[in-house]
């Protein structure tokens, strides 16, 4: 009964459900496709206006996204107060906690891949950096979104207003993620400044909070 | 961690549960030996749902110390608790082999045929490809059991296990209950049906009010509820 081994049966379980059901992906797809249309139809701007501001549309966008996925994820552990039956079980917390941040982190994966193309599309985009700065802006932008998200999103599980809590909790925090992946992805957009610090921060940033979440959430998921 | 008639499966002493100045549970105390099989019984609101969650370790005592298999370390006696809750506590969208085969993983079981073993054990067939979802609320409650008798547990802890039980399915599950407990399992149980157990309970624990009020070991057949006896 090891922490990966429990990891790995908790993600594989967590994907077939969301493979059968596509609860999340369909609810942010959709969210994101609306903000992506809406922005685009909203401001009438040029190639170069777009490469500036599109950065925080695009991670805007994604973070307004995730917050469905990550209140999903939960929700599917509430019903039928199936969670009750993990925590009477002898498997660790780290396991649930990782492999749901996995999960989450899977899914933002897959709305990324699919938003790019719209996003190059409606803001007529091209990058004049180097595009592996964008996808390590991305990866560490996801994680740090979603490490965040499913650690708040467990701890507001109980409470009656949990949909509106976990903005409300994890916007604030994910600020300086949030600075730092428009900061990544606009400077390899524009070709302007470097990205190579906003990278170094989101990567010490998803180091600190993935290592305060496994430390914390067990106390999270036994709280009644 | 051996439990005998000297060495009681639980103890219970003064144990409290608050919930702000709400007391579901208040001051109880006792003494549960092993291989028997408790009754919980009382109203509605009596606290006998919180003394199941209490034991289960999914609540925190208020007060009080509680001491299971010998060890006041809840998570070292995790392996040896089976709870089955009101709610299914299964996913919807899994199969019943499936929501099993996770749950057995959690246990460190591999084995699939102890999974499909279970299953067979409350009447239903391992093969059975349809989802929980999709499954009649009886076929819930016996794949539920299946799931807090997957580990083997010797301390098994049943909230209404019978709830929309046809007659017949709650006498195979009360059969199957009673030679659980004739292999030395300790059960508690809360019910408002005492009369499916008859014959097989071998003490009655009436709560009222958080307390327990009376504790009655018995034959069966004069088994009654708190608010029967009123």
């Amino acid at each position: 009964m090891s922490v990966l081994g429990i990891l790995r049966v908790t993600l594989t379980k967590d994907l077939r459900m969301e493979w059968r059901s596509k609860d999340a992906i369909n609810s942010m797809l959709f969210f994101a496709l609306l903000v992506v249309v809406i922005f685009s139809f909203s401001f009438d701007l040029t190639a170069e206006e777009s490469r500036q501001i599109a950065g925080g549309l695009i991670w805007v966008a994604l973070l307004f996204a995730a917050v469905v996925a990550l209140n999903q994820t939960w929700a599917r552990e509430l019903r039928n107060q199936v969670l009750d039956a993990y925590r009477v079980s002898p498997a660790p917390a780290e396991s649930l906690f990782m492999a749901k941040t996995i999960g989450n982190f899977l899914f933002v994966a897959v709305l990324e891949l699919l938003m790019t193309p719209l996003f190059i599309v409606f803001y007529n985009l091209r990058s004049v950096g180097p595009v592996y700065q964008l996808v390590l802006a991305s990866l560490l932008g996801n994680w740090a979104l979603v490490v965040n998200g499913t650690f708040f999103g467990a701890m507001s599980i109980r409470t009656r207003s949990r949909e509106v809590l976990l903005p409300l909790i994890l916007f604030p925090i994910s600020i300086p993620a949030l600075l730092a992946m428009v900061g990544a992805t606009t400077s390899t957009l524009t070709g302007e400044g470097s990205a190579h610090l906003p990278l170094v921060f989101l990567a010490v940033y998803d180091v600190v909070f993935t290592l305060v979440g496994l430390f914390l959430f067990e106390t999270v998921l036994q709280a009644e | 961690m051996i439990s005998s008639p000297d060495n009681p499966a639980v103890v219970l002493n003064e144990v409290s549960k608050l919930y702000g100045r709400f007391a579901a549970l208040r001051m109880v105390s006792g003494e549960f030996a092993a291989g028997r099989l408790y009754l919980i019984l009382g109203e509605n609101g009596a606290g006998k749902s919180t003394l199941l969650r209490v034991l289960a370790g999914l609540i925190e005592p208020s007060h009080g110390k509680l001491t299971i298999l010998g060890s006041s370390d809840r998570k070292a006696v995790k392996p040896q608790l089976g709870y089955m809750a009101h709610a299914s506590m299964l996913y919807d969208e899994l199969s019943g082999r499936e929501n099993l085969a996770y749950f057995a993983e959690l246990y460190g079981i591999r084995d699939r045929a102890i999974c499909d073993q279970a299953i067979r054990t409350v009447g239903l067939d391992p093969a059975l490809e349809r989802r929980v979802g999709q499954y009649s609320q009886g076929m819930r409650q016996r794949l539920s059991l299946a799931r807090a008798i997957l580990n083997d547990p010797r301390i098994l802890l049943l909230d209404e296990p019978f709830s929309n039980v046809d007659v017949g399915s709650a006498k195979e599950m009360t059969r199957l209950l009673g030679t659980m407990r004739d292999s030395g399992k300790t059960i508690f149980l809360v019910t408002h049906q005492p009369a499916l157990l008859e014959g097989v309970a071998d003490e009655s624990v009436c709560m009222s009010s958080g307390r327990v009020i009376e504790r009655v070991a018995h034959h069966l057949s004069s088994l009654e509820t708190p608010e029967a006896k009123r």
